[in-house]
């Protein structure tokens, strides 16, 4: 009875998105599978919560100086955004190239480096490295603002070959220290005293400064380099030209896209994809969008064996709980521990552990983090007072015989409107049995809350608790 | 766990923030030390005098009494080379045992997993808070995070109880399935079954419990009340973690350092009480850190953030006393104005694992570290 279109428009929105309500969902079936891609692909007003609203609630959120607070300002992006996958990329490369607060002691510029994946995490993967090398949060990260001529430090220069672009054993320790010359005096304005400032954790007297890129020409390297076989007197942007055009890039970045938006193991049938992605890279001028564009159309994609192949991440956990309850649409003193939940579940946004980022698919599931992740979602749908829960209700009710569902119907209907949901028949028969606790559902005339309505409430804890619930 | 022989456990209270060591072991003999705290200092006649030169912060009354039985060992001057400021950096430093490189594995969770290496208690390790502490986080290690020991567990919010029983059997069923068809369907019910087993087991702890005992209403307090409650529960629980804070006293020191140490004290107070009652107190140690001390010039209202702190270990089966030598206020000795650390923090972790845990420290602290003689010799 569940229409294909649906249960494929419903993959896509888990994947370029976070899940969606069916209220969504029947927006984008509008377009058509390859119209909603178009539309996911190209963001145009994301109708975010404003500032100034935010600001009017949230003080630390005004200054965007201490972490919870900026992190929850992420947050409210995400659950309020109506170009999703603008988000979801930010997301990506966010634990693609890992930057974290430990060193910075400067969430603002987290916040703009986010801000800049949001602006070139589309675009060519040339100018994103380009970028990512003058971003000041990255710079810090990585010491390139110790990174001097006459006397480098590899740090950035090591990791961009080995953990953002081409992966090791791609190239030598004598490409690393010719690479590291070449961003000699790429750093920050007034960088050792921010350095200070950051390594001393100080707000005083001026509070957080904030950073911006500068390009020291005096300090820059600016003789010859052999960089992969080639010889020039290269500055950062050659270095990345160079870099760009590498079989080992396109690979790389094939596969991380392919992890995060389509499944967490590589089967011979999702190679086809990667295989296809690789091509799009080089035919596009290393356009990520698309890259995006060839992944979603992909046979594989589109096939069951796609479907369900991904351990949610916190973040999709919790954005995606919050969005189909259509809760925090507006400012609500909740947010911040709603965002420290899932520091819980192992995802704390703008903390990734280390630069490798964070470890992703069956590493999110350990006991800790698996009871904050099925308390937090089962408290969320199961509460028939937030508004994407009453619609579920009302289109139940809508869907039924008369506003009377048989326990099967109950369980379908709501495996159906969270998802739609494919789970064993194991697990059906667990629903199915629960539903029929109280035998049939009556919804005539049902009210905020009565009985009937916690029913439903009693139903969507018990599919978001599923295993399957837990798979994106 | 079957077992009469209790085993040894150690419990960990972390201080977050950055503890203003200066203001804990005040060293009150130091004219310096007043000279550098002009308004962020503990009068002479306010100190709890320990040593002629050494006393404690007046809010410290119950870990004296302690002190005095010959219970607490203070370690003075500790830290590790090339101080780093940063809270989560510095934090990150003692969870890892790793200063220079960025670590992966916590030092606590690796030695969970050589307590336990096929993972056969799921209550090895418990931290008494929400989330998991880098200390405790590694690789293949199950460490139960319990918020509050009453309502752990799947659906704590669902009031009803009746309803809560027949939803959580449902889930049973539903982690229980065959095994084999995925492996990560096969993952997520083996560790839905280890959570559910490990609540079952937990919930069952107060009632094994009781204690004359009054635990204090802060969160410290009542988080240590339940790491009693499930230390005498007899689980295998070896290892139970919390942490206290802000410690972060940029402004407004004199007054929030009180009544941190207050309570910090108070629950030390409490739990050793506790299990002096119940005849376990030479089998568990209490160990206290913080990621770092703080400066020594005041900042008017509070300090900043420093160097050289100090740690505490406290039981008894340990040999009260001070450990390590109180760093020095001397200009000359200082490092950017801060103290400079004279022990690493895994001299410590080292005297823990070997001579408290029996296990063999230097690949969990990664390096050989010369110990202290902390713990009274074992029979």
């Amino acid at each position: 009875m569940i229409n294909n279109d649906t249960v494929l428009m419903a993959h896509l929105l888990r994947r370029a998105g976070f899940g969606a309500t069916r209220n969504e969902l029947e927006d984008y079936l509008a377009l058509g599978y390859d119209g909603a891609v178009e539309a996911l692909l190209n963001p145009s007003d994301a109708g975010n919560m404003p500032d100034d609203l935010i600001r009017r609630y949230h003080v630390e959120q005004s200054e965007l100086r201490d972490l919870a607070g900026s992190a929850a300002y992420w947050m409210y992006r995400m659950i309020s955004t109506s170009c999703p996958l603008e988000e979801k990329i930010a997301l990506f490369w966010h634990g693609l190239f890992a930057t974290g607060y430990a060193k910075l002691n400067q969430a603002r510029s987290l916040l703009n480096q986010v801000d800049m994946f949001r602006r070139s995490g589309m675009g060519s993967f040339e100018n994103l490295l380009v970028d990512l090398s003058k971003d000041p949060a990255m710079i810090v990260w990585l010491d390139n603002n110790e990174n001097h001529d006459e006397a480098i430090n590899e740090n950035y220069g090591r990791e961009l070959l080995e953990l953002f672009s081409m992966g090791i054993g791609n190239y030598t320790e004598e490409d690393i220290k010719e690479c590291s010359r070449a961003f000699t005096g790429w750093t920050l304005g007034n960088a050792e005293y921010m350095a200070i400032r950051a390594a001393k954790d100080s707000i005083w007297p001026y509070g957080r400064i904030a950073w911006h890129f500068d390009y020291r020409e005096q300090d820059h390297d600016d003789g010859e380099k052999t960089f992969l076989g080639e010889t020039g007197r290269f500055n950062g942007e050659d270095i990345i030209a160079i870099i760009a055009k590498q079989e080992s890039t396109a690979q790389f970045v094939a596969t991380r896209l392919f992890q995060f938006f389509a499944a967490d193991e590589i089967t011979e049938f999702g190679e086809k994809a990667i295989q296809e992605m690789i091509t799009t890279y080089f035919s596009s001028g290393y356009q990520i969008k698309d890259m995006l564009r060839t992944l979603f159309n992909s046979d594989y994609f589109k096939s069951d064996e796609a479907r369900f192949a991904r351990v949610k991440g916190p973040v999709e956990m919790v954005v995606g709980a919050i969005r189909m309850a259509g809760n925090y649409q507006n400012p609500a003193l909740g947010i911040e521990k709603v965002s420290n939940t899932m520091l819980y579940m192992g995802q704390g946004l703008l903390q990734p552990p280390t630069v490798e980022g964070w470890h992703e698919g069956s590493e999110w599931i350990d006991s800790g983090a698996l009871v904050e992740r099925v308390n937090f979602v089962a408290k969320e749908l199961s509460n028939v007072q937030s508004p994407g829960v009453r619609s579920i209700i009302d289109r139940l009710e809508a869907n039924s015989d008369a506003g009377i569902l048989h326990p099967t119907a109950l369980a379908n209907g709501c495996l159906d409107l969270l998802g739609p949901i494919a789970v064993s028949e194991a697990t059906h028969e667990v629903l199915v049995n629960y539903a029929s606790r109280q035998g049939d559902l009556d919804l005539n005339g049902h009210q905020p809350g009565d009985e009937a309505e916690q029913r439903v409430g009693n139903m969507l804890r018990l599919v978001a608790a599923t295993r399957e619930y837990q798979l994106a | 766990m079957t077992s009469n022989k209790r085993e040894k456990s150690l419990i960990v209270i972390q201080l977050s923030g950055g503890n203003d060591y200066l203001n804990t072991v005040v060293p009150y003999g130091e004219g310096k030390y007043y000279d550098s705290r002009t308004t962020v200092n503990i009068p002479q006649n306010r100190v709890i005098p320990v040593t002629d030169k050494l006393g404690f912060n007046p809010s410290m009354g119950p870990i004296k009494a302690l002190w005095d039985e010959n219970k607490v060992a203070v370690i003075n001057g500790i830290g590790y080379e090339n101080p780093n400021r940063s809270h989560f950096r510095s934090m990150d430093i003692w969870h890892t045992a790793e200063p220079d490189i960025i670590g992966k594995e916590g030092w606590l969770g690796r030695a969970i997993r050589d307590m336990d290496p096929l993972g056969e208690n799921v209550l090895t390790g418990i931290n008494f808070g929400r989330g998991l502490p880098r200390a405790l986080a590694c690789p293949g290690v199950s460490v139960a995070s319990v918020g509050d020991l009453e309502t752990y567990g799947l659906f704590p919010d669902v009031q009803d109880e009746e309803l809560r029983m027949f939803t959580l059997e449902a889930f049973s069923k539903m982690y229980g399935g065959a095994a084999g068809r995925d492996p990560v369907m096969d993952l997520l019910g083996q560790t839905g079954k280890d959570a559910l087993q490990g609540a079952d087991i937990l919930r069952t702890a107060p009632g094994m419990y009781s204690s004359s005992v009054e635990y204090a209403p802060d969160s410290l307090a009542q988080n240590v009340k339940s790491i009693s409650q499930v230390f005498h529960a007899n689980l295998g629980t070896k290892v139970l973690y919390t942490q206290h804070g802000p410690f972060d006293t940029h402004s407004g020191e004199l007054l929030s350092h009180a009544k941190l140490w207050n309570e910090v004290s108070g629950a030390i107070g409490s739990l050793m009480e506790d299990l002096k009652e119940h005849g376990t107190e030479d089998d568990a140690t209490i160990l206290v850190f913080s990621e770092f001390g703080r400066r020594i010039k005041d900042n008017g209202s509070g300090s900043d953030h420093g160097s050289g702190g100090g740690a505490f270990v406290i039981g008894g089966a340990v040999n009260g006393g001070m450990y390590g030598e109180y760093p020095s206020l001397a200009e000359a000795e200082q490092i950017e104005g801060d103290l400079r650390s004279n022990n690493d923090f895994r001299s410590v972790y080292t005297n823990i694992l070997e001579d408290w845990l029996q296990l063999d420290a230097a690949p969990i602290v990664n390096g050989q570290f010369e110990k202290f003689d902390i713990f009274k010799s074992q029979k």
